[in-house]
């Protein structure tokens, strides 16, 4: 047991390492620097059998102290990263696109591009095989660059155009980073995974030199390919790229009924309503109220009064047509004990009021619908409204009125 | 690479000193360093103990007669002898003594302070009883400091050679690269330390903590008397706590499991733990050491009572 409490290099080190992390979590960038230099001489140990080895623990902690640190610059976080490239081979590809991220989070976009194209030229033996997915974001960020670029030249012409100049070299520049971006970025979106910035960039290109057919097939790929993971944004591009081409209702209607599924709270729910409740068939429009009634189920939206003018008109057709009060009453249903707290609370009436005298009568006409027109929200702002003297509160409070027994039918 | 342990270095002495076939070395008498009361005397100050317990200390060492030349002489080879540790010894020692007079079962210290904390208030002449209490904020306080340092410097230790090692030709630029990229980072990353402390002159004194009476905070208790935990019985100053609590009743046997005692933390006061951290930390050994250490002097002290009756707690009136 003695052998427990001996000294040795491992302890020495770990001990170490974990004064350098208890400076890196208190911010004292100097102190831990003063600790990395003691446990730098780890490199010259052997440690193959360790899950972490020392080389890559001290070029994640070097680079966050060269990061922080008052005293460091990018020079020498530079001469800091090419060292680490020379320390392990296995991880090269790793440190390239990191060093390249950094560049880029600094704007040296020129250097960031030099050091991708560097590390896509990079052969070792089989490990080039066995980096393979590195190397692929290697392509795929400088396939990025090329499109920044592209899209610069791409200003630079329209300007020019304007002028009534004609550039030639530019003009050809252009198409040759499309083409770089292109390829690089095609194949970086064949691999399952979240590229929504690259496929965003992808389809403007495509979108530029007119290859629709190519665009929404990637848009697609990329939205319903069940390899990929479940991704609100794929949808979205998808919904508006259709938009963008006039696409015909059913098919913007179907892209926005999976983003409905997956984010009931998604900004896009209120133009998803808007089509539905336009819509001549039943089946859309009951959609319509589900997906309206659905979305303000989130606190986000409480004071959205693009929603509730959304809801109320749903509601005030439904009334007024007396068909279909049923839609109402299951909606309602699993609403009732918790809406009224939630949404059509005195104390908001008063708040909404004040702040915003349309929400609080899109409000108040919902409110006066479900809860009859005895109910604290209803009440309230019918009474400022009227006292205001605005004449779309007398007309609400006389709708309302109207129709007061429909909260009893509704809630059962 | 690894430090090596206490015992290691003690019994490759051992060996050594019977390889070489050394003669018996010279005595070890009273105004030795090596001898118990010397060494006694010199741990006392170090833990800021009152000199009055100096006198306890001598006591001890005379009645289990390990004050003698020949007990504490080494005689290389000659395997009979029990080999002697001086420091440890003279820490343990230390340690029965404050049983002695303070029990130190995480109750009666603190009542025998608190005793002496309200003598001290009518106490006008001389200088002020000893109170434990006030002992261990102080020592603790330095103890933790003292650890932490230790602690660090332990973590900052290097353990590279100037020359790196290689074992093939081959091999040798690879690990000379890699000596260069070592010493390139330690400079860059040197430079970002801050400010360089410039390196303090080793203190040439073996005392790791000191202590001055010229201090004013009152931190420095070797002036202090005992008599605040004493009491006077047919005219001798005794201790006035009758009782004793044996670390062991049964000491192990040696040739069995390599030690005479075993030390876990659950059985025994957190005081007792102290005392042991302290004088573990000022000899820079594990506590079990000292805990053997002490198990053997008080079966040799108590060592009658154990004969005529295997009792845990003896009463002990001296």
């Amino acid at each position: 047991s003695s052998s427990e409490h001996k000294l040795n290099f491992k302890k020495s080190k770990e001990a170490c390492l974990s004064y350098i992390q208890d400076a890196m979590l208190q911010k004292q960038w100097k102190r831990a620097a003063e600790f990395l230099t003691f446990y730098i001489e780890s490199l010259e140990k052997d440690f193959s059998r360790e899950y972490v080895n020392p080389s890559e623990m001290i070029w994640r902690i070097g680079s966050e102290i060269l990061c922080h640190h008052s005293h460091s610059s990018m020079k020498e976080f530079n001469s800091f990263t090419e060292q680490m490239k020379t320390l392990g081979v296995k991880r090269y590809l790793k440190v390239c696109l990191e060093h390249a991220f950094h560049l880029l989070c600094n704007g040296q976009i020129d250097e960031a591009y030099q050091n991708l194209s560097m590390a896509e030229s990079w052969r070792f033996g089989e490990q080039t095989a066995i980096q393979d997915k590195e190397m692929k974001l290697v392509q795929a960020y400088r396939g990025l660059l090329d499109y920044y670029s592209w899209s610069k030249q791409k200003n630079i012409l329209l300007e020019h155009g304007l002028d009534g100049f004609e550039d030639l070299s530019v003009e050809q520049e252009m198409h040759s980073c499309f083409r770089k971006a292109a390829v690089n970025l095609k194949e970086i979106i064949k691999v399952p995974g979240v590229w929504d910035f690259f496929v965003k960039c992808y389809v403007d290109l495509l979108e530029f030199y007119g290859d629709h057919n190519e665009a929404r097939q990637v848009l697609n790929e990329y939205a319903y390919n069940s390899k990929f993971p479940a991704n609100p944004n794929a949808h979205v591009y998808l919904y508006q790229f259709l938009k963008r081409h006039g696409e015909s209702k059913k098919s913007l209607i179907s892209a926005l009924k999976i983003l409905h599924d997956i984010v009931p709270s998604h900004e896009l729910m209120i133009d998803f309503n808007t089509m539905l409740q336009k819509s001549k068939k039943r089946k859309k429009r009951r959609l319509g109220l589900e997906v309206i009634f659905a979305a303000l189920d989130y606190a986000g939206w409480k004071e959205n009064v693009k929603a509730w003018s959304c809801l109320a008109r749903q509601v005030k057709q439904i009334v007024i047509s007396d068909k279909h009060l049923d839609w109402i009453k299951q909606e309602w249903n699993s609403r009732k004990d918790w809406w009224p707290a939630f949404h059509f609370s005195r104390y908001l009436a008063k708040r909404n009021w004040q702040e915003n005298k349309s929400l609080s009568y899109e409000k108040a006409l919902v409110a006066g619908i479900l809860l009859g027109k005895d109910c604290k929200y209803f009440k309230y702002v019918s009474h400022q409204g009227c006292k205001a003297q605005v004449k779309r509160f007398r007309i609400l409070k006389k709708f309302v009125n109207k129709h007061n027994l429909v909260y009893v039918r509704i809630s059962g | 690479q690894s430090w090596p342990v206490y015992e290691e270095v003690y019994n490759k002495m051992l060996e050594l000193a019977a390889f070489l076939d050394l003669p018996r070395f010279p005595d070890i008498t009273e105004s030795c360093f090596l001898h118990p009361d010397m060494l006694c005397m010199k741990y006392l100050m170090e833990a800021n103990l009152p000199d009055e317990l100096h006198n306890w200390t001598c006591r001890v060492v005379k009645k289990i007669s390990v004050g003698e030349a020949d007990f504490l002489t080494l005689v290389p080879g000659n395997k009979s002898t029990r080999k002697v540790k001086y420091d440890v010894l003279a820490a343990a020692v230390i340690v029965v003594v404050l049983k002695l007079l303070f029990l130190l079962d995480d109750h009666y210290e603190w009542l025998l302070s608190d005793f002496a904390e309200e003598r001290n208030k009518n106490n006008k002449e001389g200088g002020p009883y000893f109170e434990f209490k006030k002992w261990y904020k102080v020592i603790k306080c330095s103890l933790d400091v003292e650890q932490n340092k230790l602690d660090e410097e332990r973590a900052k230790y290097l353990w590279r050679c100037e020359k790196p090692l290689f074992y093939s030709a081959d091999k040798k630029s690879k690990v000379l690269k890699r000596r260069q990229m070592v010493v390139n980072l330690q400079n860059q990353f040197g430079k970002l330390s801050g400010s360089v402390q410039p390196a303090e002159k080793p203190n040439p004194s073996s005392f790791q903590l000191s202590w001055s009476e010229e201090n004013t905070d009152g931190s420095c208790f070797h002036g202090h008397s005992l008599k605040g935990i004493l009491q006077e019985k047919c005219g001798l100053l005794t201790a006035m706590n009758p009782d004793y609590w044996l670390c062991t009743v049964k000491l192990c046997t040696e040739k069995l499991c390599g030690h005479l005692a075993h030390y876990r933390e659950v059985d025994f006061p957190e005081s007792y733990h102290f005392v042991l951290r302290l004088f573990s930390f000022l000899l820079r050994i594990q506590p079990s050491y000292i805990h053997d250490e002490v198990c053997v002097i008080e079966h040799k002290l108590f060592n009658k009572k154990l004969c005529k009756k295997p009792k845990y707690n003896t009463g002990l009136r001296k």
